[in-house]
């Protein structure tokens, strides 16, 4: 007790709490001090370079973007005030997205729940993850060409546009949405398989001892469980899809206007080409045919607002999971 | 057949079929490999390793390519592919290199530096950054930085002084370079930001308590302990940027001329072309078999490529597995 007191008066001089001298800057090493410098450098040129993109095409957008654009379709026309809106490429988006995750969905949930769940033989497991890393890495333009050759195929000539000659085109909303579902895949695969591999395993002890199946289980306590990852999963593939323009230039065709193939209604539009937002911002911009820059920066700015209305869903989607869980959807700081 | 689902499924049922369908993606990347192969087949058949040399002008040998028939004769495939490997190496390596050195560097300020409230409206900036779609690059490439390039950056004199083999509007070898840095950099940001908050705080405490400032300790220790993610970043980025067709083929002025580096800093406006951007530009003249197995032929080196980053990727993420890093 003594001893304390006279540590606490009776010091001549009180220690220093807190950081010393060393805190301040002006007295690092001049590399230190220029690290710091670059660091904030490159941190706020980053936020620069993201706010200029915003503002510009913001300013296009208020500059462009007329609200007959999105209710008109396109037209073949040599100026840009008679070649119409952009009703017919922003379908094309909607369609090829749902094909790309009607087809995704099924395979990324199917694989993950058999690597996190079952996973036997072990190098069966790993070939199945590996090919699904590979797909993560190869580059759109090589799938695209991939499904090029695929549905240039005869056995594959009713699910493209036809030539009268019977030559087989290999272009249509079914070839792109097919090749679509490819790129959507691994981002749905690894959200889905991360969180099966989050559920605590009690709740799978739980679920046995109450006599269910394996396959019950995943059914019943586990995939609901995991809901907010496949729904943050799905979210990270539409906008994938939405995003995509080499494989749309590729393999829709490029016709301007959804022109159906055959007679059957639904099948026929399926079979038929089309373009997208990004097929349309290509076409119109400098590097394709149609010099139309007012059409490019209105449809590209209609593109950024899907892209950002998708970002705020799987932001939201992860603020309420790890609330709910403790743990994020897409892992990772970003 | 709906009351077969209704009803539990057997056990040993449910995993071979879900088994099934998990080898499905396998036997894709299968037939992505056997599809491109066969197609290129040609193109290497007749031209042999030297396919990827150099020689003669690129120009001519596609467009007469375009020119043959349906049964072209073995010397319309020839091909000499050096100016688009070229390409492709250049701003990939040049984009990877300025993208490395920016990202560590912002990692470093989200991590480390930013105040809270800062980090809190840089993490989606950046997260926007990565989910711009290539084509609004492209777009803000050739309508802003081209047209600016080329009236206000190159002088006069630049353009004469190269006027007898190549034309310089803007577009080009720089403008690619900047804005392939500006689309990877974000990929690298997100796992060394990763990597960094996962080394542990009482690593770098450490540092601070012997005695240095917390910007050195960062570098010294935190940065050290993560390298590997930071190679495993540049690996993915370098895929990335391989892949990038879309952009390029907008901004980089789509010559198949190889940007000269004697040319001094006028090379960063000299156009050129990659193998993707390739395949993009030429994709409407795949009716002439010789162009279309030429096309499949750079189709497959940048498989190839992927193949082997995808392995590079995998070998260095060994040793972070050993510290239970995510990488």
């Amino acid at each position: 007790m003594s001893t304390l007191v006279a540590y606490e008066t009776g010091s001549p001089q009180p220690m220093r709490s807190g950081p010393g001298k060393r805190s301040s800057p002006l007295h690092w090493r001049w590399s230190d001090r220029l690290a710091l410098a670059f660091a904030w450098i490159a941190g706020l040129g980053l936020c620069a370079i993201a706010a200029a993109i915003a503002l510009y095409m913001g300013y296009r957008g208020i500059q462009y973007l007329r609200p007959n654009l999105l209710f008109s379709r396109p037209q073949v026309s040599l100026s840009q005030a008679g070649s119409g809106g952009f009703l017919d490429p922003m379908a094309g988006t909607l369609l090829l997205c749902a094909i790309g995750i009607t087809l995704a969905v099924p395979v990324a949930v199917g694989s993950a729940v058999w690597i996190a769940e079952y996973g036997r033989p072990a190098w069966l497991a790993r070939i199945v993850e590996s090919s699904i890393e590979i797909v993560a890495g190869t580059p759109d333009i090589v799938i695209a060409v991939f499904g090029l050759a695929l549905f240039q195929l005869p056995l594959f000539a009713p699910f493209s546009f036809t030539a009268s000659g019977g030559g087989v085109f290999g272009r249509s909303f079914i070839a792109a949405g097919a090749m679509m579902s490819l790129i959507a895949l691994p981002p749905m695969f690894v959200a889905t398989r991360d969180g099966l591999q989050a559920v605590p395993a009690h709740m799978r002890e739980a679920a046995f001892a109450l006599g269910k199946t394996r396959i019950a289980t995943i059914r019943r306590v586990l995939l609901p469980s995991v809901r907010s990852n496949m729904a943050a999963g799905v979210t990270l593939g539409v906008s994938r899809i939405i995003g995509d323009t080499a494989i749309v230039v590729l393999l829709l065709g490029g016709t301007p206007r959804l022109e159906s193939q055959g007679s059957v209604p639904g099948l026929g539009l399926l079979r038929g080409t089309g373009s997208t937002l990004t097929s349309y911002v290509y076409e119109n911009s400098p590097a394709g045919e149609g010099g139309a820059p007012q059409k490019a920066y209105a449809a590209a700015v209609v593109l950024m607002l899907f892209v950002l209305g998708l970002n705020l869903i799987v932001d939201r989607i992860g603020r309420s999971s790890a609330q709910t869980t403790g743990r994020t959807v897409t892992g990772g700081v970003l | 057949m709906l009351e077969g689902l209704r009803n539990p499924w057997p056990d040993h049922r449910a995993e071979r079929t879900l088994g099934a369908v998990s080898l499905l993606v396998g036997v894709v990347v299968v037939a992505m490999v056997v599809f491109v192969a066969i197609q290129a087949w040609p193109a290497f058949a007749h031209n042999g390793l030297s396919w990827l040399g150099s020689g003669g002008s690129l120009e001519q040998q596609i467009s007469s390519m375009q020119a043959t028939s349906v049964r072209p004769p073995a010397s319309a495939y020839h091909l000499r592919a050096w100016p688009l490997i070229y390409g492709t190496l250049i701003t990939t390596l040049a984009a990877v290199v300025l993208g490395l050195a920016i990202s560590v560097l912002s990692s470093i300020f989200i991590v480390e530096l930013a105040p809270a409230r800062l980090r809190g409206i840089a993490i989606p900036v950046i997260r926007l950054l990565a989910s711009v779609p290539s084509v609004v690059y492209g777009l803000i490439g050739i309508l802003v930085l081209v047209p600016f390039v080329g009236n206000h950056v190159i002088s006069p004199g630049e353009k004469v002084a190269v006027q007898n083999t190549v034309e310089l509007t803007g577009a080009g070898l720089g403008v690619a370079i900047v804005i392939l840095t500006v689309m990877i950099t974000p990929i690298m940001i997100a796992l060394i930001c990763e990597a960094l908050s996962s080394v542990p705080n009482s690593w770098r405490e450490g540092a601070i308590a012997l005695g240095v400032n917390p910007v050195r300790a960062m570098l010294a220790v935190t940065l050290r302990a993560a390298r590997p993610a930071i190679v495993a970043a540049a690996v993915l980025a370098t895929a990335r940027a391989l892949g990038e067709a879309i952009m390029i083929s907008m901004v980089s002025g789509s010559r198949d001329f190889a940007p000269r580096l004697g040319d001094g800093l006028t090379v960063l406006f000299e156009p050129l072309r990659t193998l993707a951007s390739a395949i993009v530009d030429y994709h409407e003249g795949v009716g002439a078999p010789a162009l279309k197995s030429t096309l499949y032929a750079f189709a497959l080196l940048l498989l190839f490529s992927a193949f082997v980053l995808s392995v590079a990727g995998y070998l260095i993420k060994l040793p972070l597995r050993r510290y239970q890093v995510r990488g």
